[in-house]
């Protein structure tokens, strides 16, 4: 007993060393989770990838650390910022007031958050036009239903979440003005079982292409739509993957390219605070066709639906056309592609 | 004649008990042989050794001259050794056939052989005069006939040693003598019988030998024609018993619990009580005789107020109770040593001195607002404990680690120092070895000497012919006599009891006529 | 008889120090099988209890953080504690300790208040979030009392109204940001005064001991105590003797239950100083029944088992930043130290289950 116990300590010590061996490089950047954490197929997942993407071209040291309970936030980014991070990433506005005191406390580190604005002068803030991508899966999903019926599938009721309905919803109108869409919230964004049944449903009204915009509840919806061919509508990472045949495209929220932007900012010597707000134009939403990645399986959009995506690209990029974010703004819009 | 099963220094130990220790035993066909003992004596504990439920520690035991180890209950049948509990292990749903041959039943192909199984039954109770019905179901037959059923499943298995544990202690009085009959008559036919009790009269009765066990030891086994049940309690005990209880005549008072045709459902919403009469005055106890199952316990909750009355009046003192909860009442004057002490009488997991506050902890002086006075409550404990001479470590000790007897003292000593006018109490001996038994009868004596009124429920006739001023019979929910003490005899009672009289003058009648019925 | 007995009694004396010891051993051999879960997972054992110990104890900051992971839980723990003595399985901590949070929020911040002094409105704070989580407890605490209806069903459900009426009021009446989910600030008077900072540390850890040496008192010490236990311990026994036994189990499950909500409130006081709606449970009232059980459903075993679970997580948030290991392998080792600790309790509670079904075999049935 006593030979094993010692064995083991000897084998933990040599694994330790050889951890500790490697070159260190010139800047250490690292993010915090929100509850959700890693492996939601979502914004922590996208905002890892950017990580990552920056440890590749940028050379610089990563690390994740993901929160249990709403109390880590704060301690959590407080620790990174012990341990001498040069730039520290809060993933999600839940963590802005945690963000607002540690950024205080620790006046000398780089913070960036996503989602959500902070106004402190070592704080970068990105947030995202999430109405502008939405609006062109509205436009496609607009023209590609036979039904005129869609479905669109929240998490939670909030402002966030009500700017990819909005944007949705006044993307049908312009191409579709006989389409209905069908709005559910499942009051969570991670139950799976939850999205699939709000869209078993919403497919049993009648609807034939859904969109989602409720984290990890969408993995569920995609499953029911591939159930019963139909149609989904990915969000956040290009989630074509989940299910080839049944993923139209998906909305892309580059939290990525933030986090990457922020890191090369750093890098580069650039780094400035304030917000950022990205939309169509600087390339911080968009869509991801899944028959782009998939050209075998991936389902195949008509060249003038195509055509007509492209030209509301152009229309928002150029900023003739302003997408509503707000539901009190799609009541009052009016527009035609 | 030799015997058919020889104990040489069995030896058993528990945590903290020496329950057997170096018992020697010998048996001999043809012969009832008793073990007597007081509870935690260790009769059970040795037979359950001979019947391969227990390993001994040390000690041997022969079967007709050889050593064996009775490892399982399956070694100890197939060596001729049977087995009645005090709890019947029989499926109620099945027929006394399908039972009796249970485990061993003949087959044809995969399935019952029923015609062979009701053959070899009506065979072996032709053989031994036991007399059952092989078709009817278990559910549906007496308690008696329901044992009688345990021994011919032993018999069916070859027993040639029947170990009865308690047998008598569910039979009514005419139960009891059939069941002599049929012991006598399997003794006859040179099986051996064990057979264990705490009831002294029985022994004499039935048995040829005894072997008294006191503390895990044989004290002495002697011939029941050379001995005296005096002699026995004294063995058995280690000191001098009084058996008979001492009480001087009644001096009733006045009117204190009143029953005006009281109705009440079970468990199962059946009617339990079916119109219930009955009066209880100060300085007598009332015994109320019966069968278990007649309707007693659910009278005794409907007097203490945990059953609601589905109908008629209780009166109190002269004021209606019928309505109110158990705490009005008890703060009226109601005491109650219930039936089931690990139920209800007693929170086990609380000390001694916490249980001894049960029904008073939120009044004065053990409660001073909502403060628990610990210092009275301690002062409490440690009185009642000397007064009513309860065995236990401490005050502070929790109520699960004393013997039965102790968890008894606890609350007679709680009901009774509350001073109430009426206590109810409910096989207030159930279990109780002598010492305890000599000691609760002397308690409820003393109060009805005291001018309180008591009510005894008891499936003991012995203890209720032994304590009663006035005896009630209940039969099927219903009072159906109730007699001076004096006028009243196991017999007269017994027939009251199995519902074969209807009432008083039916059974006296019947019982001078040298009528048996039943 | 009387020494035979006595010395049947001894182990139960020991019984305190042999249950530390064993609790001791528990967490020995979880860390020992966390080790492997560690080596599994490619990391080092020592960097990770290193950064473990260092967590708590690494600095008089760190610790002040573990007073701060270890508030909630206490309120959690004593919360189910109380519920248990009663014989009930209070689920729904989880639920109090949310409607707590948003009714501290809303009494901190209300404007009515303003201009109280920190004397008066701190209390009325505090005491919105106990009976809030009180009247949560009610609804299941009343039918289980007078309509039977099990418990652990009714609190559940509670739990997922709470969470969505606290996400209503959020988004609607209190709310107080464009983007953040969460309610007003509440006023400096309403705030649990803080120390060591800049750590969080606040008086909330004062008030939790405070409070867990009142449910002591008030379980052992009083009338309203002995009357839960007995229900609890044996609600025949209880009703037999007089004692209304609904009422007490609705008052248990008030207390129980309010002691969550005081909890929540407690933690917006000290910590939050708002609501915050993050979506989901916030885990306090489930890791309460984890902890109750550490604790043996003793109000200072649930101290005990909640100082042991903040080291546990605030462990968590260092083995990941600095030894890199994952958060589910220190969810593992977590997990194995409370089944190790409740199946050393399983263990000894069916042992004497045993022996005290062998003993009355031995003194009632012989």
């Amino acid at each position: 007993m006593k030979r094993t116990v010692l064995f083991l300590l000897v084998c933990a010590l040599v694994l330790s060393l050889i951890g500790a061996v490697g070159a260190a490089p010139k800047y250490k950047v690292a993010m915090v989770t929100d509850i959700g954490g890693l492996g939601d197929q979502s914004f922590n997942d996208a905002a890892y990838r950017g990580l990552q993407r920056a440890a590749k071209e940028l050379g610089v040291e990563i690390k994740v650390v993901e929160s249990k309970k709403m109390d880590d936030y704060e301690t959590n980014l407080s620790n990174l910022a012990d341990q001498k991070f040069d730039e520290i990433w809060a993933i999600g506005f839940l963590m802005t007031d945690a963000l607002k005191n540690v950024a205080k406390r620790y006046p000398n580190t780089k913070f960036g958050i996503i989602d959500s604005v902070v106004d402190a002068p070592n704080v970068m803030s990105v947030v995202f036009k999430e109405e502008e991508g939405s609006f062109l899966q509205g436009v496609l999903a607009g023209k590609m239903t036979k039904s005129n019926i869609i479905g669109y599938i929240g998490g939670m009721e909030f402002p966030l979440i009500i700017k990819f309905e909005s944007g949705f919803i006044a993307g049908v109108r312009s191409v579709n003005p006989k389409a209905r869409v069908l709005v559910g919230y499942t009051g969570k964004f991670d139950d799976p079982g939850k999205g699939k049944e709000l869209a078993m449903t919403q497919f049993s009204q009648g609807a034939d292409i859904i969109y989602h915009a409720s984290g990890a509840c969408g993995i569920g919806v995609i499953e029911a739509a591939k159930e019963k061919k139909l149609l989904a509508i990915g969000v956040d990472s290009d989630q074509s993957h989940l299910a080839p045949a049944a993923v139209l495209s998906s909305m892309l929220k580059r939290v990525d390219t933030g986090v990457f932007m922020g890191a090369k900012a750093l890098v580069e010597g650039n780094w400035k605070s304030g917000t950022v707000v990205l939309g169509l134009k600087e390339d911080g939403v968009g869509t991801g066709f899944g028959i782009d990645r998939f050209p075998k399986d991936g389902v195949k959009v008509p060249a003038d639906v195509r055509k007509l995506h492209d030209k509301a690209v152009d229309l928002i990029k150029s900023g003739k056309l302003v997408v509503p974010s707000t539901r009190e703004e799609v009541a009052k819009f009016k527009f035609t592609l | 004649m030799e015997p058919i099963v020889r104990l040489v220094g069995i030896t058993k130990r528990f945590p903290g008990v020496l329950a057997n220790d170096g018992i020697d035993l010998e048996i001999t066909p043809g012969t009832i042989h008793a073990l007597l003992g007081e509870n935690g004596a260790g009769k059970t504990t040795l037979m359950n050794i001979l019947y391969g439920l227990y390993q001994p520690d040390s000690g041997e035991v022969f079967i007709r001259g050889q050593k064996v180890r009775v490892t399982d209950p399956n070694v100890a049948i197939r060596r001729g050794i049977g087995m009645v509990h005090q709890h019947f292990m029989l499926i109620p749903p099945f027929t006394v056939a399908e039972n009796i041959v249970l485990g061993s039943e003949p087959r044809r192909g995969v399935s019952l052989d029923l015609k062979r199984a009701v053959a070899a039954v009506e065979e072996l109770s032709a053989r031994y005069g036991l007399k059952v019905d092989p078709l009817a179901r278990v559910e549906s037959i007496s308690v008696g006939m329901q044992q009688r059923v345990e021994i011919l499943k032993a018999l069916y298995r070859g027993a040639e040693v029947l170990i009865l544990d308690e047998p008598t202690a569910v039979l009514t009085p005419q139960e009891v003598r059939e069941l002599k009959v049929i012991l006598d008559s399997l003794a006859a036919q040179g099986k051996a019988i064990i057979f264990i009790t705490h009831k002294l009269k029985e022994i004499m009765a039935m048995a040829q030998v005894v072997t008294v066990i006191r503390r895990g030891r044989v004290v002495k086994t002697l011939p029941t024609s050379e001995t005296t049940p005096a002699e026995l309690a004294s063995l058995m005990v280690g000191r001098e018993v009084i058996l008979e209880v001492e009480k001087g005549p009644s001096r009733p008072g006045e009117e204190v619990l009143r029953l005006e045709n009281v109705t009440a459902n079970n468990n199962r919403r059946l009617p339990a009580l079916r119109g219930v009469d009955l009066t209880v005055r100060r300085g007598e106890i009332l015994g109320i005789a019966g069968v278990d199952g007649n309707g007693q316990s659910e009278l005794v909750e409907v007097l203490t107020g945990l059953r609601p009355a589905t109908g008629g009046r209780v009166f109190l003192k002269g004021k209606e109770v019928t309505r109110t909860r158990t705490r009005q009442r008890i703060r009226a004057g109601l005491g109650h040593i219930p039936e089931d002490r690990h139920k209800r009488g007693l929170i086990l997991d609380f000390s001694v001195a916490e249980n001894l506050i049960l029904a008073t902890y939120d009044r004065r002086p053990f409660a001073s607002g909502i403060n628990l006075n610990q210092g009275e409550v301690r002062k409490h404990a440690e009185r009642l404990v000397r007064e009513f001479d309860v065995r236990t470590p401490s005050t502070e000790t929790a109520a699960r680690s004393l013997s039965g007897g102790n968890q008894q003292k606890v609350i007679v000593a709680r009901e009774i120092d509350r001073d109430p006018d009426v206590l109810i109490a409910a096989q207030p001996t159930r279990g109780l070895d002598v010492g305890a038994i000599e000691f609760v009868h002397e308690r409820l004596v003393a109060e009805r000497d005291r001018g309180k009124a008591v009510l005894l429920v008891s499936f003991e006739l012995d203890e209720i012919l032994s304590l009663s001023d006035r005896i009630a019979v209940m039969y099927e929910g219903r009072v159906v006599a109730v007699l001076p003490a004096g006028e009243a005899s196991e017999d007269i009672l017994g027939l009251l009891m199995s519902g074969a009289a209807r009432s008083a003058d039916e059974a006296r009648a019947a019982v001078e006529g040298g009528n048996r019925v039943g | 008889m009387l020494a035979e007995r006595e010395r049947a009694f001894r182990p139960f004396r020991l019984e305190g120090l042999e249950r530390l010891w064993i609790a001791f051993a528990a967490v020995m051999l979880a860390l020992f099988l966390g080790a492997g879960f560690i080596l599994w997972a490619g990391k080092s054992p020592l960097v990770g209890y290193q950064a473990l110990w260092q967590g708590s104890f690494g600095s008089l900051q760190n610790f002040a953080e573990l007073t701060v992971s270890m508030t909630p839980l206490v309120f959690t723990g004593l919360s189910i504690a109380v519920a248990y003595r009663a014989g009930l399985f209070n689920i729904g901590a989880e639920g109090q300790f949310i409607v707590g949070q948003i009714a501290g929020a809303w009494a901190g911040a209300a404007s009515v208040f303003t201009g109280w002094p920190m004397w008066a409105h701190l209390p009325v704070t505090l005491l919105a979030g106990f009976l809030a989580g009180g009247l949560w407890a009610a609804v299941p605490g009343l039918l289980k009392a007078y309509r039977g209806v099990h418990e652990v069903i009714n609190t559940i459900m509670m739990n997922w109204i709470a969470l969505y009426f606290t996400h209503w009021l959020v988004m609607g009446p209190l709310r107080a940001d464009p983007i953040v989910p969460r309610t007003k600030d509440i006023l400096p008077s309403a705030m649990l005064w803080r120390f060591l900072l800049p750590s969080r540390a606040n008086l909330g850890i004062v008030v939790a001991l405070l409070v867990a040496l009142a449910v002591w008192y008030l379980m052992w010490k009083t009338t309203v105590g002995y009357g839960i236990r007995a229900v609890g311990y044996n609600p025949s026994a209880a009703e037999y003797a007089g004692i209304p036994v609904a009422r007490h189990l609705l008052l248990a499950m008030i207390i129980s239950g309010g002691l969550a909500g005081l909890g929540g409130a407690v933690w917006v006081s000290g910590v939050q100083l708002k609501f915050l709606d993050i979506f989901t449970f916030t885990g306090y009232g489930f890791d309460g029944i984890a902890v109750a059980l550490l604790g043996n459903n003793h109000p200072l075993g649930v101290v005990g088992g909640a100082f042991l679970f903040g080291i546990f997580a605030r462990g968590a948030q260092l083995m990941q930043s600095v030894a890199d290991i994952p958060k589910e392998i220190i969810s593992v080792v977590t997990a194995v130290v409370i089944i190790l600790v409740a199946a050393d309790q399983i263990i000894r509670g069916l042992g004497r289950r045993r022996s005290s079904r062998r003993a009355k075999e031995v003194a009632a049935h012989v």
